[in-house]
């Protein structure tokens, strides 16, 4: 980052040091858009330095002609008077850091860590289109939050539903948003999702990894939030009469996972995500041609062809349950009937708790 | 010093591969250490003639791999360090067969001769962390401890794959020889000159549509460091041996201000066949596997038994790109300039608007 900061340095300092003694109250007109303290500070026309900048079709001397990552830093200071009362600034505020976005993205100027999480992306780019379809499209509550712990780990089980794996992508931006950490949720996805392209690369880059054991632990070890659904294909292939009936949870993995660990469990109940693509079949041939799990039949898809993607507006709600303490039982990872037994309490956990949340909504499509 | 401490340095050291980059600065850097007495290089008679300068302290024997074994034993030596492994096949010195005959048959005639050497006391065999294969379930970091789950489709992830299979043999039936298999990451630098260096080096750079995969690359002097510390000191055992930290691939292009151009998976493999029949470039496989899957490995049993950590990925890569700036097509200077514009654009037609209707 020392491009710009060397390209600015030679004409900044003569602009800020020569308007110490400018006062000039009659500058206001001047500093249309002017986005940092020193800006009350910016030379009048009559500012030697300013004549010999670039010529511009106006006198204005364009102060904001720094790198757009000083915009921000610049904010916080006593600025709000001069600039709030031009619509314009938040605008130009918003581009300068669009651009400096750009910047940092087209020179590889971020961070990526071993599992390929980009949390940078993930804040500007994936949780604010989440955001969008959450908030506004599925009207989302979420309950229970303060049972996530606010450092350290934790295990966030849930049950899968929505022919597309919509719910866990809803889970992490709305965990994100309202835990008062904002902490990421780590999701474990099947091997199905690293096997397709673009796909794999939105997984990593979202902070999703293969589920397997390895990184589950190294995630959990590294005090990270982890999201998992142990159902699997079986929860979110399954059909619409049977919504909301918790499938088999496989071989409860994921609690030796947190045993070894020694990681409590969060159950998650989320109700919502089984109405948004109603699955009335499955063309199990098709699937097989296709390699895949299943080929669902909505009533919008496959015969609306495109438009059948678009999720029905059912609404979500979400509670998080009280956390199930694992650290007394780090020694009985490999015992088969610890694991099933705390897969089985798991399990129990997010069924009743679907079944007082579909309680509390009647209306599948209701406000 | 680290653990281990100068009591291990051995006297006489052989060094394989000498006639390559790799082998001739590692026998360099042994003759110049004053704990060893001899360091001899070993290379194939037909071996080039490129590294002699930096190899006048080591006697070099030029010997084809069939007849080393009585020559390890009247050489009395202490330990062997084994490098002669090809990464990519060269369409000039025979390709693919070549790269095998050396690779495998190679390696198992050098441990088939280290095994009736008497005095040998060490022995370090570079290996790749191609060891660990590729599959879609793969966990995201392999430790030392991962087996690979498939076959890789690559020749040199499948050469490795044998080699560390004689090593584990030999280590059966010699367990009094302190046996070190280092799993190094790709190598870059200022200077080294690899497969993945040309690849970078390109102004625009094929990569995999749909994959961004994580790499991991290890500095060629950190290379070094790490196998002179395994021959003079004893570090039994297999080893990740990569800078920490990771770089997706389009992060690394962009770094190097190269234009990625994303092909469809099925060409590329096919286009690396292709090259491959054909004679031309030495992409294979190999590489397009490490493009779809990427490799990442944990170092921490590394760190902790060397008491070394290599510099991380990005600084290695920082190191590379600031040898390799000629092919660049975006520098970070013009991005931060076409920022500039953009903002000063728009700041002179608002301006330029407002003065209009005031």
């Amino acid at each position: 980052m020392s491009g710009p900061e060397e390209g600015r340095d030679p004409q900044s300092v003569g602009r800020f040091d020569v308007p110490q003694q400018v006062p000039a109250p009659d500058a206001e007109p001047a500093r249309r858009n002017g986005h940092r303290p020193a800006a009350q500070a910016a030379p009048t026309p009559t500012a030697p330095p300013v004549s010999s900048a670039p010529p511009t079709p106006t006198p204005t001397p364009t102060p904001a002609r720094t790198p757009a990552g000083e915009v921000d830093a610049a904010l916080p200071g006593g600025t709000e008077p001069v600039v709030s009362d031009r619509p314009g600034d938040h605008w130009d505020r918003k581009v300068a850091n669009g651009l400096a976005f750009l910047r940092r993205r087209l020179s590889g100027d971020y961070e990526v860590d071993e599992f390929g999480f980009d949390a940078e992306l993930t804040d500007a780019v994936f949780h604010p289109l989440l955001r969008l379809l959450y908030r506004d499209w599925f009207r989302t509550e979420v309950s229970g939050v303060q049972h996530v712990p606010v450092d350290g780990p934790a295990l966030v089980v849930g049950n899968h539903s929505g022919t597309v794996a919509l719910d866990a992508l809803i889970l992490s931006a709305a965990l994100h948003d309202k835990h008062p950490a904002h902490r990421y949720l780590r999701l474990l996805g099947a091997d199905l999702v690293f096997r397709m392209p673009v796909v794999s690369e939105l997984a990593r880059k979202t902070g999703g990894t293969v589920a397997c054991n390895p990184d589950a632990e190294r995630l959990l070890g590294g005090g990270d939030l982890v999201g998992v659904f142990p159902e699997g294909f079986k929860g979110i292939g399954k059909l619409y009469a049977d919504r909301y009936k918790l499938q088999r949870f496989g071989r409860g993995g994921f609690v030796s996972a947190a045993l070894r660990t020694g990681t409590p469990i969060v159950p998650v109940a989320i109700v919502g995500g089984e109405e948004i693509y109603p699955m009335l079949a499955d063309i199990k041939p098709l699937a097989r041609l296709l390699k895949l799990p299943y080929f669902p039949v909505t009533p919008t898809f496959p015969l609306l062809g495109p438009l059948g993607m678009v999720p029905l507006p059912s609404k979500w709600l979400i509670e998080f349950c009280p956390p199930i303490p694992t650290a007394h039982l780090t020694d009985s990872a490999d015992d088969p009937l610890v694991v099933f037994n705390l897969a089985d309490q798991v399990r129990e956990t997010i069924q009743q708790t679907l079944h007082t949340l579909l309680e509390r909504r009647p209306d599948p499509f209701g406000p | 010093m680290t653990p281990g401490g100068t009591s291990g340095a051995p006297g006489v050291v052989v060094v394989t591969g000498v006639g390559r980059y790799l082998g001739a600065h590692v026998a360099a850097r042994l003759a110049a250490d004053p704990r060893i007495e001899r360091v001899i290089g070993v290379d194939a008679p037909d071996s080039g003639t490129e590294f002699t300068d930096l190899l006048d302290r080591v006697e070099r024997i030029r010997v084809d791999s069939g007849s080393l074994g009585g020559l390890l034993a009247d050489l009395d030596v202490d330990a062997v360090v084994h490098l002669a492994l090809v990464t990519s096949p060269d369409p000039q010195h025979g390709g693919r067969s070549a790269m095998k005959d050396q690779n495998v048959i190679g390696s198992m005639q050098m441990l088939a001769a280290c095994q009736r050497a008497p005095r040998l006391r060490k022995l370090v065999v570079r290996s790749s962390t191609a060891a660990y294969g590729v599959s879609f379930r793969d966990p995201a970091v392999f430790t030392e401890e991962t087996e690979p789950r498939e076959v890789p489709r690559g020749g040199f992830g499948r050469d490795i794959l044998d080699l560390e299979g004689y090593v584990r043999g030999f280590r059966r039936r010699r367990s009094d020889v302190t046996a070190t298999v280092l799993r190094f990451a790709p190598f870059i630098g200022s200077t080294a000159d690899t497969t993945l260096t040309r690849y970078f080096s390109q102004p625009f750079v094929p990569t995999v549509f749909g994959r961004d995969p994580r790499l991991q690359f290890l500095h060629f002097d950190d290379a070094l460091e790490v196998l002179h510390r395994s021959i003079v000191e004893d570090h039994p055992g297999t080893y990740n041996v990569a800078g920490p930290g990771v770089l997706s691939l389009s992060q690394a292009i962009r770094r190097a201000g190269r234009v990625a151009v994303p092909v469809l998976e099925p060409g590329l493999s096919g286009a690396a066949a292709l090259a491959r029949t054909m004679g031309f470039g030495r992409y294979g496989l190999d590489q397009v596997d490490l493009f779809v899957h990427g490799r990442v490995v944990d170092t921490s049993r590394l760190e902790q038994e060397y008491g070394f950590t290599p510099r991380s990925t990005a600084e290695a890569f920082e190191d590379f790109i600031r040898a390799h700036h000629g092919g660049v097509v975006v520098t970070r200077d013009q991005l931060a300039a076409a920022e500039q514009l953009v903002l000063d654009g728009i700041r002179q037609v608002r301006s330029a608007v407002r003065e209009r209707s005031s």
